[in-house]
């Protein structure tokens, strides 16, 4: 804020009310505040009918609601049969390899990216930004044809790697974010006291980063979580995660099982949601990376 | 260790994976649309995949339906976003409440999204059902298509739904940071309400809108699985047409779906270019 004495907000002045009488919160306000009651009631509308659908055992049109309840879409759901709790398996198995190369590589990348000024830095942070946004399929179909030569396509490891794609951006920029606000004086003057390197890292850094690596890994975790498009081309439609086989379901009909599965695939991001919200406030500007899982 | 080195190693193992990955895969599909897959015995340099791709009706439709759903998205995306984020920053009974429920769809995956958007607006779905309830229609294929329809509503419902809230958060944090006190002034030297939104406010939020609306729009662009669940089957999204000429029996068409994943990858490109852009004036300023 130029041009005003520091601790004074504008706000704090006194404005004489001849100037501008305030005006009662209108009517107009009242128009607002029911659009916004409106639209987030159709940011949850969606996830209704998944719910219901779970539970129903019939539901024909033109019922409003279904005639009929049973709990055989989740039985089937969870059993060994349908494939969900394998795919569950391995769409975790995947989402916790990823998260873990992502911290191994990310966090010293964030690091260099959050502390030092260097020349050709504004070109490094265009080429981690740009997988955040060039879509999947650009980039995995040219892959397809290296991956098939080194006999990583159509496996788990393969998969795990493509991942790494989409996920490392968001884990490089939250940690850049980290130690862009982090001194290393402190490493320093551990170190001229005798720590080792690994215990400065230990007892110094890693409690000041841990946070932010938390944060890094509900982000890298939930957007693996929901690849669609690269696991279907690299896994060659061999390594079978939860999306793949909620969108099977969902075009073969199956509209209880599709609910039972859909409940199942977005537990995991609202439980995680639920844990970084004490983290993040609903006005930090990394919440809203998540969109684009 | 001099510091340039140690930045080199700290950057190093992260610049390999992605120039490996994705850089690689960006030549390797350049090349592949160039004609050259050496691994299905295509070794000759050629433009031949452009050439089909550009004289193919398919491809033109599907380019237009496609730059239509995305733009189309990212605008009401854009207003709706901004709209609630002016809403959101005002003080009200039940704000956290509504906060949080404004946040609770960044978690939900967009295929479980598209989902939500099949059953509630197919033509046996939940509002065909109030339809009929209502009299409104007497059968299920009375109710106006919106799911595999010609104008993809289904398709941009789903992108609208995920993409306000992400928009909005960005809009809100840009609202703390700017603070009230720029509207004060405007509003002590006597600017109305929409003089003082119009020429004070939306110009310092306007970068931040068009930086996240580019991400959007490039999203919604390359998106392949919601057009596959809920868009028409012929002229259909880009993503959608590229991954079918890739799983052709006929290993032929690979160039031309290699070809589309570039334009794909072009046309995202450009939205980074000028993300770029926004942010570094952003930060000058």
């Amino acid at each position: 804020m130029p041009a005003l004495p520091a601790g004074i907000s504008v706000t704090e002045i006194d404005i004489p009310h001849k100037v501008r009488p305030e005006k009662p919160r209108s009517r107009l306000f009242n128009l607002a505040k029911l659009s916004l009651a409106l639209l987030v009631a159709w940011l949850v509308l969606p996830l209704l009918p998944l719910a219901l659908w779970s539970f129903s055992r019939s539901w024909y049109f033109p019922d409003l609601l279904p005639s009929d309840y049973s709990w055989r879409a989740w039985e089937y759901a969870l059993s060994s049969t349908s494939g969900v709790p394998q795919a569950i398996l391995r769409t975790i198995l995947i989402a916790v390899a990823t998260t873990i190369l992502s911290v191994i590589v990310g966090v010293p990348a964030g690091r260099a990216l959050g502390l030092y000024q260097f020349r050709g830095k504004a070109l490094i942070e265009v080429l981690v930004l740009a997988p955040m946004v060039i879509p999947g399929i650009a980039v995995a179909l040219g892959l397809h044809v290296v991956f098939l030569k080194l006999g990583l396509a159509g496996s788990l490891i393969g998969v795990m790697i493509v991942h790494l794609i989409p996920t490392l951006p968001y884990m490089i920029l939250v940690m850049a974010g980290v130690f862009a606000n982090y001194n290393p004086a402190a490493e320093s003057q551990a170190r001229s006291l005798g720590a080792s390197a690994l215990k400065a890292f230990y007892y110094i850094t890693l409690p000041a980063i841990l946070p932010g690596i938390l944060i890094g890994s509900i982000f890298v975790f939930l957007v693996s979580w929901s690849q669609y498009i690269l696991t279907l081309l690299i896994g060659g439609g061999r390594v079978i995660t939860l999306p793949l086989l909620l969108f099977n379901f969902a075009t073969s009909g199956r509209n209880d099982i599709t609910g039972a599965i859909g409940m199942i695939y977005i537990l995991p991001g609202i439980v995680l949601l639920l844990f970084a919200a004490r983290y993040l406030s609903g006005r930090n500007m990394s919440a809203g990376n998540l969109g684009q899982i | 260790m001099s510091e340039r080195w140690k930045i080199t190693l700290l950057l190093f193992p992260a610049l390999f994976i992605i120039g490996g990955l994705f850089l690689g895969g960006l030549v390797f599909g350049l090349a592949g649309s160039l004609g050259y897959m050496p691994l299905i015995g295509l070794t000759d340099w050629s433009l031949d995949a452009y050439h089909r791709i550009l004289s193919s009706d398919s491809f033109y439709l599907s380019f237009v339906v496609t730059f239509y759903i995305a733009f189309t998205s990212t605008l009401i995306s854009g207003c709706l976003a901004l709209g609630a984020a002016l809403m959101l920053r005002q003080t009200f009974a039940g704000r956290s409440v509504i906060n949080f429920l404004f946040q609770i769809n960044l978690s939900v995956p967009h295929l479980v999204g598209a989902v939500g958007i099949l059953y509630l607006f197919s033509q046996s779905g939940v509002f065909a059902r109030l339809a009929f309830e209502f009299n409104m229609i007497s059968k299920p294929a009375d109710f106006p298509a919106m799911i595999y329809d010609p104008l993809s509503i289904g398709i941009i419902l789903q992108y609208v739904w995920k993409e306000v809230p992400f928009i909005g958060l960005i809009l809100l944090a840009n609202l703390q940071t700017i603070g009230t006190n720029y509207e004060a002034v405007a509003r002590t030297l006597g600017a109305s309400h929409w003089q003082t939104f119009r020429y004070v406010l939306l110009p310092l939020l306007l970068p931040g809108l068009l930086s996240a609306s580019m991400i959007v729009f490039a999203f919604t662009f390359g998106a392949y699985e919601i057009p596959a669940l809920l868009g028409q089957n012929y002229p259909t999204a880009l993503p959608v047409l590229a991954y079918q000429a890739f799983t052709n029996v006929n290993l032929g068409s690979r160039p031309e779906a290699m070809a589309m994943a570039m334009i794909i990858a072009l046309m995202s490109g450009l939205m980074i270019i000028g993300y770029a852009r926004l942010a570094r004036r952003y930060i000058r300023d």
